[in-house]
């Protein structure tokens, strides 16, 4: 068995003295992992950082064994970002989320295209605005996707203010009616208004961290979610609190 | 192995799960120290009785000594108002190697890590404010690994240490002594690029 592909490491873990156990994220075989012998030495140190986009080649004797890769560093990300803690934050927190939230060995091309052309944009600005339009689409490729299209109740779609907590569908002013206190708030940033301002944005990673954490990580064994990502949203509210 | 051998054997065991030793560089060790009982295998058997006995973490620092205070803690002329804040007990050997430190360190015993679930509250980082409130300290000098997890610690310490008055740095990133800039990886000539400085 082997095939070769190109994907962005999402973790690395020392096996024994001199080898490494790396994840991949790859667009046609999703969250691989394999051995990289040689991998904990100082030559590839700087190549196995998380974020890096690598040409892999895997190879295994059977397809269900663990299996070697070879790698050949392409774009390094981490070296760009280690002076900006934000960025760095951001950096962590998208390759632990999806360590965290993919499964093993299955494709998912589109969330691959996204979160490429969302480290590729690390450090920019509305850069958090980027990130919180990410989260949105792990949760829709993970199955717990919001629906903000139209009010669960009222069918309309303008003065959508809510969002329902247990299903993640959106709700207007007037269908929340009493209910209104045991609803989310629906932030400008969710319904993709890009202008949004840092605390919206924060606003909106609330509610997404509400769906990751009580539905997503719940089906996913009870796990919390990575404190990664819990950083990069204290980063980013400190940023937007600093004087 | 011929019979009546199992202590041996049991040594090359041991032996063999040493770092940089495998079963069989483990073996000729073994026969090498057997070989050389008087001059070399004993006063190695004392030395790691009396080390076993007598070593211990630096209650202040991390450092690994054979007293509750270790000797860079106890040395009043390293007080100077700055610590070396580094990873690993390794780091510190490391770096006092250098011999181009005068101040004193702390350990934080590893990093934070997103994958193995490692938090401020694992490392030494409350122990290393207690220090900072309690001991004068005017400078703190980060010495951790230029990796994700490093980095990530390091900024999440300078973040404590906001608004503390405390000077936070850290090591510059760039060419090592004796490096070829044909044979660096491209994120150490851009973060060497960006640390430039007038020549």
């Amino acid at each position: 068995m082997d095939w070769r592909d190109e994907g962005v490491l999402l973790a690395v873990r020392k096996h024994g003295e001199s080898a490494a156990i790396i994840e991949v994220f790859t667009p046609s075989r999703g969250r691989h992992a394999g051995v990289v012998r040689g991998g904990a030495g100082r030559r590839m140190a700087p190549v196995l950082q998380p974020g890096a986009q690598l040409d892999v080649a895997w190879r295994a004797r059977l397809e269900d064994h663990l299996g070697a890769y070879t790698v050949e560093p392409l774009q390094g990300r981490a070296a760009e970002v280690m002076g900006d803690p934000l960025a760095l934050a951001g950096l962590t927190a998208v390759c632990s989320l999806l360590t965290f939230c993919l499964p093993e060995r299955e494709p998912h091309p589109e969330l691959y295209a996204r979160s490429i052309a969302l480290l590729d944009a690390l450090g920019a600005a509305q850069w958090g605005y980027a990130y919180l339009r990410w989260e949105l689409a792990l949760l829709d490729e993970m199955g717990f996707g919001l629906d903000l299209s139209a009010c669960a109740v009222t069918g309309k779609n303008d003065d959508l203010a809510y969002i329902s907590p247990r299903t993640g569908r959106a709700v207007t002013r007037t269908g929340a009616g009493d209910w209104a206190d045991r609803l989310l708030p629906l932030p400008a940033s969710l319904l993709g208004r890009s202008d949004a301002g840092a605390e919206d944005v924060l606003s909106g990673l609330s509610v997404t961290g509400h769906f990751l954490s009580g539905h997503l990580a719940r089906a996913l064994g009870e796990k919390p979610l990575p404190a990664a990502r819990q950083r990069f949203v204290d980063r980013l509210a400190r940023g937007q609190t600093r004087p | 192995m011929a019979g009546g051998t199992e202590d041996i054997e049991a040594l090359i065991d041991i032996m063999a799960k040493l770092p940089g030793l495998g079963p069989r560089s483990a073996r000729r060790a073994v026969l090498h120290l057997i070989k050389k009982r008087a001059l070399l295998m004993q006063p190695l058997a004392d030395a790691m009785t009396q080390v076993a006995a007598t070593a211990r973490e630096c209650l202040t620092c991390g450092n690994i000594g054979t007293s509750d205070t270790c000797s860079i803690c106890s040395d009043s002329e390293r007080a100077n108002g700055q610590i070396c804040v580094v990873e690993d007990v390794a780091d510190l050997w490391a770096m006092e190697r250098g011999h181009a430190f005068k101040g004193r360190y702390h350990v934080l015993g590893g990093t934070l890590s997103a994958l193995d679930d490692v938090g401020p509250e694992e490392l030494r980082i409350p122990k290393l404010l207690d220090r900072i409130r309690s001991d004068g300290i005017s400078e703190i000098i980060l010495a951790l690994n230029a990796t994700v997890d490093g980095q990530t610690t390091a900024h999440y310490i300078a973040g404590e240490l906001e608004g503390s008055g405390v000077t936070v740095s850290s090591l510059a990133q760039g060419v090592p002594v004796g490096g070829e800039l044909d044979y660096l990886d491209d994120g150490t000539i851009s973060a060497a690029l960006r640390a430039r400085k007038a020549f």
